[in-house]
């Protein structure tokens, strides 16, 4: 993985004695709240209902042992002895105190980390694909241009007061495992009919109040072109966004303005400028540098064969082993997603155990998925009953990647002021319905999202089953979206209609994959049976009992 | 308003004219529309001229009269409008604007650093804001990953520097 060499230590150690600076500005009472916001905001500082949270960029979801031992320490020393992984594979803490950040950004820039640009309106942690240099199917591993994307949007002069926050994902292979078209600015790694790799650039995509499918912006981008093409559509949106209206200030909001063809036009016109002045060129020696660090490790001749064991091996294997690229190796989902715990929550105990497990299984990277689970990239399959043995007494062997309790759900009412509603509890006792194991691999791949409030943290839009906690009246009450998906085959789920109670989103919930169950043909999943029925069906039956209650 | 320019506090020479107030003699700001409205007047003065243009005002606006301002003043009608960061960079670099470029309205001393890289030259500060502060804002980040219109080295480069 990437190694800071000087210059990026000294640029995040000055960041730090920056912020220690504004810390300390604010308590002496010479910023205003209104003032520090948006510094804060741009060093991963919010201020929640309880709390600050404190936000830690984890660049395209890639940790080493010696970054995993540090969030445990940071979770102990600093906060409640616990941590919560994003939808933006970024780790949040909770319960953070003012007066301590600068202590923990000194702390994890021993370690190469920093909050640099995870929060605020500027261009935020970019993500790839959590099986990125471990899957076969990639092009190549997205991290290299991550990285450089990286580099090239910290502290950007241009791009650090944007209209709105600005979400770029960098994909490598024909299924989709990054929500990729979901993003403002979603780089695909294509080659062209010469044989040559470049960058399908899209623009437009957003969760949010109004969702949208990301529009494609040019088809194929020369390697070392792309900053220069990234940082004209930055301009045009910097430029031309609304400003008058936070719900209208996001480039999807632009995109589909002014059209797809005009966003083009003008991108093309600051690219040509942009590329004539050959600042942003990328050389081949900086992207063979950078590539370098990413190199695979080094894979030992090993016999291919998959080991056997108990049934609970079985069944983790089943799900949550993936294969590898390299014959010997496999991929492993851990699952954050134990039924009854909170999707994403890890504890300090966990987080050092498995630091010591990739230690002991020769694993130098972990990496965090935009499902809020983590993935051992290349563990030797030989390894796989120890590492599942292991992971089983940490309560991190759940075999349900992938299945209906495999849910993604942001913190909530629970912590999060913008919240209308609670997410937590909501995913906790739709997985404890579906518990069932055998129940679990007989409706297959269906992937709920739980959001607490429009913002979609939890990805409501792209669920195949997504729902939205809103305030009625000071109630809490959960709106049922179907047929999303942010998968290859991206689209917008489509809302039911009107909310359920805490109490009967449960159940309603239930009739409607009761409903799948009865109505699929052979092979189908949820969302391919939903696509081919519509929503009258699972309308009808989710709101039965409520019907019978109005009789 | 106190002027920064050149690293030290200078007398502002121009005056800032209101769209309905009548000209002085020597050197002048006046509005996108003021100008627009009195162009040929304007321009036909033999003092110094300067524009303020509004966080919406695109100086491609300008055309090619934009080499006859001495001093464009780009407003920040609040610290969040970045929109200017834009607009002095596309001044510097498309339309090759070589005069003062001024910041004006509500920005912090967070923003000044990035304000420098993309071509911002002069300062209108808040009363009682130190000059120290102002050199402060400018060397807290030593290095920076982005060519802007400051010219200045970037880590790429300086990591393609061979040193000692």
């Amino acid at each position: 993985m990437y190694r800071y060499d000087e210059f990026d230590a000294k640029f995040v150690k000055e960041r730090v004695a920056q912020f220690r600076d504004q810390v300390e500005r604010r308590l002496a009472g010479e910023l205003t709240e209104d003032e520090f916001k948006p510094l804060r905001l741009m060093n991963g500082l919010y201020l929640q209902l309880h709390a600050y949270m404190l936000r830690i960029a984890v660049p395209y979801g890639t940790l080493n042992s010696r970054q995993m031992r540090m969030l445990a320490h940071i979770a102990r020393k600093y906060d409640k002895g616990y941590g919560h992984f994003t939808t933006r594979t970024n780790m949040q803490f909770h319960w953070i105190k003012l007066v301590d950040v600068p202590d923990i950004l000194e702390d994890l820039a021993s370690v190469e980390m920093h909050c640099i640009q995870t929060s605020g309106n500027c261009i935020r942690n970019v993500t790839a694909d959590h099986f990125a240099g471990a899957t076969d199917e990639e092009i190549e591993d997205p991290r290299p241009l991550c990285e450089i994307i990286r580099q090239w949007s910290s502290l950007h002069p241009e791009f650090v007061f944007l209209a709105r926050k600005f979400k770029i994902a960098v994909g490598a292979t024909p299924h989709d495992r990054a929500a990729l078209l979901w993003h403002d600015m979603p780089v695909e790694i294509v080659k062209n009919e010469a044989g040559e790799v470049g960058y399908r650039v899209y623009a437009g995509g957003g969760m949010g109040r109004t969702p949208y499918i990301a529009l494609l912006m040019k088809d194929f981008v020369k390697r070392e072109d792309i900053l220069a093409y990234l940082e004209a559509v930055l301009r045009v949106y910097n430029q031309d966004s609304r400003r008058d209206n936070i719900h209208k200030q996001r480039i999807k909001i632009l995109v589909n303005a002014i059209g797809q063809e005009e966003m083009q036009r003008r991108v093309e016109r600051e690219f040509e400028e942009i590329k004539a002045s050959g600042s942003l060129q990328l050389p081949q020696e900086e992207l063979d540098r950078i590539r370098a660090y990413f190199a695979p490790p080094k894979f030992e001749t090993l016999d291919d064969k998959m080991p056997v064991g108990s049934y609970d091996f079985e069944n983790w294997k089943k799900t949550n082993v993936h294969k590898h690229r390299a014959p010997g190796y496999a991929i492993a989902t851990i699952s954050l997603k134990a039924i009854g715990q909170t999707p994403g929550d890890i504890s300090h105990v966990q987080m050092d155990a498995l630091a010591d497990l990739m230690d002991q299984f020769g694993i130098d990277e972990i990496r965090v998925s935009h499902e809020q689970n983590l993935v051992l990239p290349h563990a030797r399959k030989r390894d796989l009953p120890a590492i599942f043995a292991r992971l089983q007494k940490l309560d991190l062997a759940t075999p349900n990647s992938g299945l209906i309790t495999d849910i993604i759900a942001c913190p909530g009412l629970d912590y999060c002021d913008l919240a209308n509603a609670r997410s937590i509890p909501i995913a906790k006792d739709i997985a404890k319905r579906f518990e069932n194991l055998d129940r679990q691999h007989d409706i297959g791949e269906l992937k709920i999202k739980i959001s607490g409030c429009i913002n979609a943290c939890g990805h409501h839009h792209a669920g195949h089953i997504g729902i939205l906690g809103v305030d009625k009246k000071g109630v809490e009450y959960y709106q049922i979206l179907l047929g999303g998906s942010g998968a290859e085959d991206a689209s917008v789920g489509n809302i039911m209609g009107p909310g359920f109670s805490a109490h009967d989103i449960g159940p309603a919930v239930e009739r409607v994959v009761d409903t799948y169950v009865k109505l699929r043909q052979s092979g189908e999943r949820f969302l391919d049976t939903y696509r081919r029925v519509g929503m009258e069906p699972f309308k009808n039956m989710a709101y039965l009992e409520q019907m019978y209650a109005a009789h | 308003m106190p002027l920064i320019k050149d690293g030290a506090f200078v007398q502002d020479a121009f005056v800032t004219v209101a769209d309905d107030a009548a000209l002085p003699d020597g050197a002048a700001i006046v509005s996108l529309a003021r100008f627009q409205k009195d162009r040929e007047a304007l321009l036909a003065r033999n003092a110094p001229l300067g524009i303020q243009l509004k966080a919406p005002e695109n100086p491609e606006l300008l055309g090619e009269d934009v080499q006859r301002f001495s001093v464009i003043v780009l407003e920040f009608p609040v610290f969040r409008d970045g929109r200017a960061f834009s607009w002095a960079r596309m001044l510097r670099e498309r339309l090759k604007f070589t005069g003062e470029i001024r910041g004006t309205g509500h920005f912090l001393y967070d923003q000044i650093a990035y304000m420098k890289r993309v071509g911002f030259d002069a300062w209108n500060v808040a009363e009682g804001f130190r000059l120290e502060q102002f050199h402060r804002a400018l060397t807290e980040i030593t290095n920076v990953y982005q060519p802007s219109a400051d010219g200045k080295k970037t880590i790429r480069e300086l990591r393609a520097t061979p040193r000692p």
